[in-house]
């Protein structure tokens, strides 16, 4: 349980860590940590460099105007969470945010770094999907945004190049009169989830996003269908794989359930006021 | 090939240490191997048990999960900081003396750190956001019935209704020191079952 020997760098700028990520093909990026290195500890992963980007400036920023909610590299979960300005521009961030693990892991786990993680048992990535954000970058070449539709290639697998370090993500503002909801089923409190479903709803568009259900997050249209038939419909776009966690089956079971949930509660929150909304 | 070693300033309870350590030195590792501070316990050591918990700049966090060397800039808090500058128990500590939240003790140091971090987000928690509080933490002693009782207490000491902990039994009548709560049940509470 203790990881592999790896070099170490801690930067003070970024085109410092872009250029030592570049200069090492087996380098990591490490920010919060609260996913690698318990990979690292188990020996799942073994890079030959952590590049540790904690001391960078300027990354822990949380910027909410009225195009949406911008999250720095260095954003710590907790402080994305107790924004009430993301709560407002966009409050599936927020409803999200309240289920990725514990507190003790938000305190020091990033946003951004979850994002990249590319965990398709993860919260934010579906969030990202679902509201068509997208993840700024820097590499050697400079700066580019990939929208999320083209982040999530596979299994924790992303499109950021290796020599790439993700600066911050956009989350678009919940436009008028639209409503989102969350919810997750775990085995234990702060547990991954056996499945989890977040809907955004916008005038006849009823979308859900699913995390733990696919190899990527997976967002399903189910506009117009039948009240009745959402989960089904939803299933064909899906694939519950069995684990010792739970059987295909019962996460087929969960889908259903979650998936008329989530779509309810998306529907009761476009009707709330804005100070009844959760 | 011997393995490098990075020189760097661990703060920890408001000591400056100098250590000469491998990048992959976990931060529990260091606290108790290259600082002796044994008070950290580790479980699990990957960031389920809870109790490796500490306080990073004031916020609790599993010191398994953190390399040493990546605290370099932050002032690390263990259990042993806990106590009072006079040497007396801090408001958390003497809350679990109260109310027996602890059996074997493992776990305890993680609890003691988070719910110290907890109660200065959250200084009058209600029940369920004491339960809340320390989710992520392990115990396979007490069935946590009397660590929650023990959030709720500390609370109290901290908010000055501190009373001498002799007299407290006495005035309550309980035997074992224990503090008489509202009589809750709370699994029947959450499943209904009780009703």
């Amino acid at each position: 349980m203790k990881p592999a020997p790896f070099a170490y760098h801690r930067p003070g700028s970024l085109t410092e860590a872009v250029a030592t990520l570049a200069g090492d093909p087996g380098a990591k990026v490490l920010a919060g940590g609260q996913s690698l290195v318990p990979l690292l500890s188990m020996r799942l992963a073994a890079p030959s460099a952590l590049v540790d980007i904690n001391a960078l400036p300027g990354l822990d920023t949380i910027d909410a105007d009225e195009s949406g909610v911008t999250v720095g590299a260095l954003a710590r979960h907790a402080d994305v969470l107790a924004s009430s300005a993301v709560r407002r521009v966009q409050p599936l961030v927020s409803l999200a945010l309240a289920h990725v693990a514990h507190a003790t892991i938000r305190n020091r786990g990033t946003t951004v770094g979850s994002l990249v993680h590319a965990d398709a048992a993860a919260e934010m990535p579906v969030v990202l999907t679902l509201l068509g954000g997208s993840l700024a970058v820097v590499g050697p070449e400079g700066r580019r945004s990939i929208p999320a539709v083209e982040l999530y290639v596979g299994p924790l697998e992303s499109s950021v190049h290796h020599d790439e370090i993700a600066v911050s993500a956009f989350f678009p503002t919940l436009a008028e009169g639209a409503g989102v909801a969350f919810d997750e089923i775990a085995r234990r409190h702060g547990d991954y989830a056996l499945v989890g479903a977040a809907a955004l709803i916008e005038g006849d568009s009823v979308r859900v996003g699913y995390l733990s259900v696919a190899d990527v997050p997976t967002v399903v249209d189910l506009s117009g269908v039948p009240e009745d038939q959402l989960g089904e419909a939803a299933l064909e776009h899906l694939d519950p794989a069995d684990d010792i966690h739970a059987t295909a089956d019962y996460r087929a079971e969960l889908v259903r359930v979650l998936t008329r949930r989530v779509v309810r509660s998306a529907r009761e929150f476009r009707q709330a006021q804005p100070s009844e909304r959760p | 090939m011997s393995e490098e070693r990075l020189d760097f300033v661990l703060t920890v309870n408001g000591t400056t240490h100098a250590v000469r350590l491998p990048p992959r030195r976990l931060l529990s590792d260091a606290l108790r191997h290259d600082l002796g501070l044994t008070g950290t316990h580790v479980g699990c050591e990957h960031g389920v048990c809870g109790a490796c918990t500490v306080l990073l700049d004031g916020r609790a966090v599993r010191s398994c999960l953190v390399f040493a060397v990546s605290t370099q800039d932050a002032e690390v808090t263990t259990v042993e900081g806990l106590t009072e500058p006079d040497g007396s128990l801090g408001p958390v500590q003497q809350a679990f003396l109260e109310c027996h939240g602890l059996q074997c003790g493992f776990c305890t140091p993680g609890f003691l750190t988070t719910i110290t971090a907890g109660l200065r987000d959250n200084p009058s928690p209600t029940h369920e956001e004491a339960r809340d509080m320390i989710a992520g933490n392990l115990c396979r002693c007490t069935g946590y019935q009397n660590i929650v009782k023990a959030v709720e207490r500390a609370a109290e000491i901290a908010h000055g209704f501190e009373t001498v902990a002799g007299a407290t039994s006495s005035a309550t009548g309980a035997e074992s020191g224990q503090l008489e709560y509202e009589d809750r049940d709370d699994d029947n509470a959450s499943t209904g079952l009780g009703a």
